[in-house]
């Protein structure tokens, strides 16, 4: 099994909290690998909101032909933070060129487009350079999007933050989600790793998605070209995400009628079972089965946790008003704030999906036997 | 033969034949149970000549021979009286005396049973054993990673989708604008495949219909049965049981004036009209129920007169194209039920299946398909087609799964696969199979007719004579000295039994898959073969 950690935090926190809180939860992974996610930062990236930044590893050649082609493209570095890293790498963590962090002023031409055009230039863009990337292994693209980075390395969380300084830099942000990875039917390649994104949106998963391949094929099949890569299988829950809140126009509140859609029984005794009988109907190759514990976040900073329909996975959520934690293990929750009113904590079960909305006043609860918000 | 007999070409031996009577003298007690039960009279009294030799041990008589007869069961080797080895002489002999035995090469009956130009007709299968399902295995084993489930404890969802299913963005803006939303029916992946009031023998029929009454009221599996060609029974009709019915109409459209008729007296929707283009059985080649089991009932309802045989013909006379006259036709049945009700074609597995499926994705009406594969029963049909028409199941769902796929739609139409699923037993195996190569859901009725009423056909030619209405356990019999052997009460409860066990297999195939949430269609990544071509083939595993 692999740990996950989330914090939402009205200030900003620094990623060493959540590795520390991972390394609380060794137990539950191996340490062969780590994923953070990182929004709503502080530091000097918070007075560029809107720039892009690109999140990767390069080579020095790498990184060459980046500056090549996004000069190209029209874009000019804003700001970036370089990770020195020591000469020597600690054993189980390859060795890197760079690490990248780098803000880009948008060509002047987009200044004119609609959000859609450019989210999908900015999606096309990460996708052309991780497809370039792959040819000669020079660039690793995680994710390239205003106020988001991220960061995967083979090696055990708490060492890869150490070796690359992840307390000392300008990297403390409101929205953290971090991954401790359990290595298991996968080669370790660093885009298997969680958590996965595509414009704005990032889930990771503790678990096994046993329908991944129908799944697979569905979302290639939906035209979106950001429906790719699919080297974990739990990267399908992020796209699921991103095709129930974009394509469909539904809220989170309704996600999980899409992975984990009610009985039949009980849509008929649903206020709005008509509708989710055809939600599900429409909806049912974007079924998950097998044990999961997703946590994700939207693009308005909204946190999630959801689980299986069978709750086979670990989850638990807790906190404070202004800063709450997601995490697989009460100890990791413990670990980042011990002194929360433990008695507040919430472990979802089958049917629930627990969010904390971006002013992180409360923990609410949807309950899929409820009805739905009504979006307009 | 008698010595003083002629010799034809056609003159046979026992030993010509493709089963031999082996029959016991020291055990038979001449009760003649076995001459009245054979269905084709292919065993007789026999009156036999014996010479004993007998010597007068005092010398008082010259010794010499004494001639005596006895009785016994002689094998008649007329080819119209040759034994189909059904084995209803062994099943009524008291003293288990009597037993056909299948010959220990090849039959020469077969060059000689087109006597007066007919070719050979019959019913049953391809007779082929085995097959590509029964070697599939499901190799992704949930193990430590992931959990495998429990069959016996949680919560599956073994349900399907039979209709037209809309694109989620198309299917949530309809709903918003109230648009016209296909018909969807939420059903068991199970279903009774079409075999027809006719085909069928009554007892038969109402044991299929009240055994799904059953699954469906007290078990709550909502299982459905196709009609086959030959309309419904008029009571049927006007019953709240209709519901679980697949009305099919072929292209004799026998039975369908009464359906007609009948609808404004309907008190439920069927569960769908199936349109049959062809049958995996004898593909390319109409429905046929011979005169011998067009009896009083079956004309009735099916609108013609007594005592002539009905061929269906091999397409619909007043259809020429699939892009215009099928779509018309999908579309006016749907018309006739208000739109309220899934209306699919059924054709047999071929190469051009593709063709037929691309054009229905087009068509906005079309509730999905069937594929009816080459393993799949027959009532009746010529020998030749049986044997050598055809085309494999496994192969033509997963190309058109795949097609579907590669256009979107592979949720949109549902694949329902048929022809050889459980041929040997397998059901649930070999059902599960199908779904994860893409099928959303298998038809069978030759399992049923084996499991639920004791059909002794096999896969090695024995009865098949399902087409002349001398079925012994009276399955597809109209005479009623036949079909009243079979008890409808038995029926239904074994359909329940097969149905409930089918269930329970099902559960242990998925469990261990990490599957229950939903129906693994298309789980590919399941599947595993240990022969390349096919795993190539197939686009599954190749495992040695």
């Amino acid at each position: 099994m692999c740990r996950l950690l989330a914090i939402s935090s009205d200030t900003p926190v620094s990623p060493m909290v959540a590795l520390n809180a991972l390394d609380v939860m060794r137990e539950g992974h191996d340490g062969s690998g780590v994923g953070l996610f990182l929004r709503g930062l502080g530091g000097p990236l918070e007075k560029m909101k809107d720039a892009p930044i690109l999140s990767g590893i390069f080579t020095d050649s790498g990184i060459r032909k980046l500056d090549e082609y996004m000069l190209d493209q029209g874009f000019m570095t804003k700001y970036k933070i370089s990770i020195k890293t020591p000469k020597t790498t600690p054993p189980g963590i390859p060795k890197r060129d760079i690490y990248l962090i780098r803000a880009y002023e948008y060509p002047e031409e987009w200044e004119e487009i609609s959000d859609t055009e450019r989210f999908s230039r900015l999606t096309h863009i990460r996708l052309s350079l991780q497809a370039m990337g792959n040819e000669k292994k020079d660039m690793i693209v995680f994710s390239f999007w205003p106020d988001t980075v991220m960061i995967k390395e083979i090696g055990d969380p708490l060492a890869v933050g150490k070796f690359l300084k992840l307390g000392d830099k300008d990297l403390d942000a409101r929205i953290i989600m971090a991954q401790g990875r359990q290595n298991t039917n996968y080669a370790i390649n660093l885009y298997a790793c969680h958590p996965f994104f595509i414009q704005g949106f990032s889930t990771m998963t503790n678990g096994e998605n046993t329908a991944f391949v129908p799944i697979r094929e569905y979302l290639i099949s939906r035209g979106e070209p950001g429906y790719t890569g699919f080297y974990s299988d739990s990267e399908v829950f992020v796209h699921i995400l991103h095709y129930t809140l974009t394509h469909l126009n539904l809220g989170i509140e309704a996600y999980k009628h899409v992975i984990t859609p009610l009985r039949e029984e009980a849509l008929k005794a649903h206020p709005d079972g008509p509708f989710l009988k055809q939600l599900k109907q429409s909806c049912r190759k974007l079924i998950i089965d097998g044990p999961n514990c997703v946590i994700g976040v939207l693009p308005d900073s909204t946190m999630f946790m959801a689980q299986d329909r069978k709750k086979l996975r670990p989850g638990i959520v807790g906190g404070r008003p202004g800063m709450y934690v997601f995490s697989s293990e009460t100890c990791g929750l413990d670990a980042v704030l011990p002194d929360r009113d433990a008695t507040a904590d919430f472990q979802p079960m089958h049917t629930d999906t627990v969010l904390v909305k971006p002013d992180r006043r409360e923990v609410t609860i949807c309950q899929q036997s409820e009805p739905l918000p009504h979006l307009h | 033969m008698s010595t003083i007999g002629t010799i034809t070409p056609s003159s046979l031996s026992i030993k010509d034949l493709p089963w031999q009577i082996l029959w016991d003298k020291d055990k038979c007690t001449l009760c003649g149970r076995c001459t009245a039960v054979c269905p084709v009279s292919a065993i007789e009294l026999g009156v036999f000549r014996k010479r004993l030799i007998e010597v007068d041990i005092e010398g008082n008589q010259p010794g010499g021979n004494v001639y005596k007869t006895y009785y016994g069961i002689r094998q008649k080797t007329a080819p119209a009286y040759h034994c189909v080895g059904c084995a209803m002489c062994t099943m009524a002999c008291p003293n288990d005396a009597i037993m056909p035995m299948a010959g220990d090469e090849t039959d020469k009956l077969r060059y000689h049973i087109n006597q007066g130009g007919q070719p050979q007709r019959r019913g049953g299968r391809r007779n082929v054993p085995g097959g590509v399902l029964d070697r599939i295995k499901f190799i992704r084993i949930s193990m430590l990673t992931d959990p495998a489930l429990d069959a016996g404890r949680h919560e599956f969802e073994l349900r399907t989708l039979l209709g037209r299913v809309l694109p989620p963005e198309k299917n949530l803006k309809f709903i918003r604008e109230n648009g016209w939303i296909p018909p969807v029916r939420e059903i068991y992946p199970l279903i009774i495949g079409g075999m027809s009031f006719g085909a069928l023998s009554p007892t038969m029929w109402e044991g299929l219909q009240m055994g799904v009454a059953y699954l469906n009221e007290e078990l709550k599996m909502p299982v459905r049965m196709c009609t086959g060609e030959g309309g419904c029974p008029p009571r049927l009709l006007r019953s709240r049981f209709l519901r679980y019915v697949i009305l099919q109409i072929a292209s004799g459209y026998f039975g369908w004036d009464e359906i007609i008729h009948a609808i404004p007296e309907m008190k439920v929707d069927p569960c769908a009209v199936e349109i049959k283009y062809g049958q995996g059985a004898k593909p390319g080649d109409g429905g046929l129920l011979m005169w011998h089991k067009v009896k009083k009932l079956i004309a009735t309802i099916r609108g013609v007169p007594e005592g002539i045989s009905l061929p269906s013909p091999p397409t619909h006379q007043t259809q020429y194209s699939i892009e215009e006259s099928v779509a018309k036709m999908i579309q006016s049945m749907y018309m006739a039920w208000g739109f309220r009700v899934p209306v699919y074609p059924k054709i047999s597995a071929t190469s051009t299946a593709m063709a037929v499926l691309n054009n229905l994705s087009r068509n906005q009406y079309a509730a999905g398909i069937s594929i009816d594969g080459e393993d799949g029963g027959t009532g009746a049909a010529y020998n030749v087609s049986m044997d050598h028409m055809g085309h494999p199941i496994a192969s033509c769902v997963r190309d058109c799964y795949l097609n579907l796929v590669t256009i979107g739609q592979q949720n949109e139409i549902p694949i329902f696969a048929g022809g050889g699923v459980g041929k040997t037993g397998n059901l649930a195996a070999n059902a599960a199979s199908l779904i994860m190569l893409g099928a959303s859901g298998v038809q069978t009725g030759k399992y049923i007719m084996q499991a639920a009423a004791g059909c002794l056909g096999s896969e090695s030619g024995r009865c098949n004579i399902c087409n002349i209405g001398l079925c012994p356990k009276g399955i597809t019999s109209q005479d009623p000295r036949l079909y009243r052997r079979l008890d409808p009460e038995a029926v239904a409860q074994r359909v329940v039994d097969v149905f409930v066990s089918f269930d329970t297999e099902l559960r242990k195939i998925m469990a261990p898959l990490g599957r229950s949430t939903s129906l693994p269609i298309g789980m590919s990544d399941a599947l595993g073969i240990d022969d390349k071509d096919i795993a190539d083939r197939l686009k599954i595993k190749y495992v040695v």
